[in-house]
């Protein structure tokens, strides 16, 4: 028994190392404590603040990015799990300064108020139709449902999504 | 963690060991990997078409987020959502054993009528278990010694005295996957789930729900609960009472009152013990095509 665990790598930890991560297909050298959550070493490390923290404990769903293509809550994620993996923050989403069709969407449609919970609700909205959960609202409400919005602005994010599904030639 | 409940002095990232695959067994079972994600189950194929139930029970769990996260070992090894346990100040026995329990006199609306004990009341929060229970499921285990396999309602202990004590897993020992065996009377299998939101939320009361007519008679019937018990509840005294009986809402309202009749309610939970045999019936009636409403 002692023996496995002295074969096994020396921990790390609790000082900072190095680490890359992969955000928006660009390689980010940081040095990061093995404690720091992705969400942190986002907007901490890397300064990219469109991913927020509202409950940082997985409820609201703000800081929704994707790992390797699949919604996830960065709040929730050790920034060094995700060494080997690809992270799309909301700043990955638009290409050449050209909004996503979601993001102009929200804004056709006044899909926010006050705008906090938006870059998360864009990252899974989009998610949601690359998965094909949008098929009536039904199923937009259900699939959405990790995305709390204080302001309520959930029939106008309903009504972008349902814009951009609609325009893409439906699902 | 966030909350400072838990504070371990190690953390291991056991995501890229191979224990990810949903495999289809010969006869007709399924093996899951521990570090399958819920995600990943509920939209398999064998598991969409020979088990709706656990299907059903991983989507309406949690969030779409949630879901592409958590993985199926870490979902059966999830703490309770007992607010005196998550709040890391209140007297709470499964958290500082001895200290007791601020939930038997407290806001206890959420909490379980079935399996209590004097030291806990909080509900087990898993949807899937509460499935896999009432399919028979094994949890494959490997630690220091050896291999285990564990029927999965051994896999959950009642709090008694030492509700700290939530599964048998020993230090260094890692589930590495979940068996279900064949069972065909899951291809007519039902969860259903009450709760306070559509979406999004714990359940007050669930019902996972499979059976098989035989001449207008049940053959086979498997039900548990979820919600109301301190584990996943195997209803076995409803079981027992609805094997043999013509399927109706009169031997499933007497099932229903068989297995709530064990019932130890608090003041703010009373309401779970009516709306669990309501639960039961109606997943049953739904089963069997009577009336859905």
């Amino acid at each position: 028994m002692d023996g496995e665990i002295a074969a096994l790598p020396a921990e790390r930890g609790p000082s900072a190392q190095a680490v890359t991560l992969t955000i928006n297909g660009e390689p980010r050298p940081l040095r990061i404590e093995p404690r720091v959550s992705l969400l942190d070493a986002l907007r901490e490390h890397l300064g990219l603040t469109g991913s927020k923290k509202g409950c940082d404990q997985g409820t609201c769903g703000a800081c929704t990015v994707w790992v390797d293509g699949r919604r996830a809550l960065a709040c929730l994620t050790l920034a060094v799990t995700c060494e080997g993996h690809e992270v799309t923050t909301i700043e990955g989403l638009s290409a050449g300064g050209e909004l996503h069709p979601m993001q102009a969407a929200f804004i056709d449609k006044d899909a926010f108020q006050c705008g906090y919970c938006t870059p998360g609700q864009i990252m899974s909205a989009v998610a949601l139709l690359d998965e094909g959960h949008a098929a009536d609202d039904g199923q937009i409400r259900e699939w959405m449902s990790g995305n709390i919005c204080r302001c309520a602005a959930y029939p106008n994010i309903r009504a972008a999504i349902r814009a951009v599904r609609d325009a893409a030639g439906g699902e | 963690m966030r909350q400072n409940v838990l504070r371990p002095g190690l953390l291991v990232d056991i995501n890229d060991l191979p224990l990810n695959r949903v495999e289809d067994l010969p006869e007709g079972g399924l093996r899951i990997g521990a570090l399958a994600r819920m995600s990943d189950v509920a939209q398999a194929a064998g598991v969409v078409q020979r088990f709706p139930v656990i299907s059903q029970a991983l989507l309406l769990g949690a969030s779409a987020q949630l879901r592409n996260m958590a993985s199926m070992g870490g979902n059966l090894c999830q703490r309770v959502r007992c607010s005196y346990f998550r709040d890391a100040t209140s007297p709470c026995n499964k958290r500082d054993p001895g200290s007791g329990c601020a939930a038997l006199d407290g806001f206890n609306r959420g909490h379980a009528i079935l399996g209590t004990s004097d030291k806990c009341i909080a509900t087990h929060p898993s949807d899937v278990a509460v499935a896999l229970v009432a399919m028979d499921a094994v949890v494959h285990t490997r630690g220091p010694a050896d291999d285990r396999a564990i029927p999965i309602e051994e896999f959950f202990l009642l709090p008694g005295d030492t509700p700290e004590r939530e599964h048998p897993l020993e230090h260094g020992e890692l589930i590495v996957a979940i068996e279900v065996p064949a069972t065909p009377t899951a291809r007519l299998s039902i969860y259903l789930k009450f709760r306070d939101r559509e979406s999004y939320e714990f359940a007050l009361v669930s019902v996972a729900a499979a059976v098989r007519i035989q001449d207008g008679a049940i053959a086979d019937v498997r039900l548990a609960l979820g919600g109301v018990g301190t584990k996943p509840w195997r209803a076995r005294r409803a079981e027992a009472s609805l094997v043999g009986k013509l399927a109706g809402e009169a031997s499933f309202a007497e099932a229903a009152g068989q297995e709530l009749a064990a019932a130890k309610p608090r003041p703010l939970n009373a309401f779970k013990v009516e709306l669990a045999q309501r639960a039961i019936i109606r997943a049953l009636m739904t089963l069997t095509n009577g009336d859905t409403r």
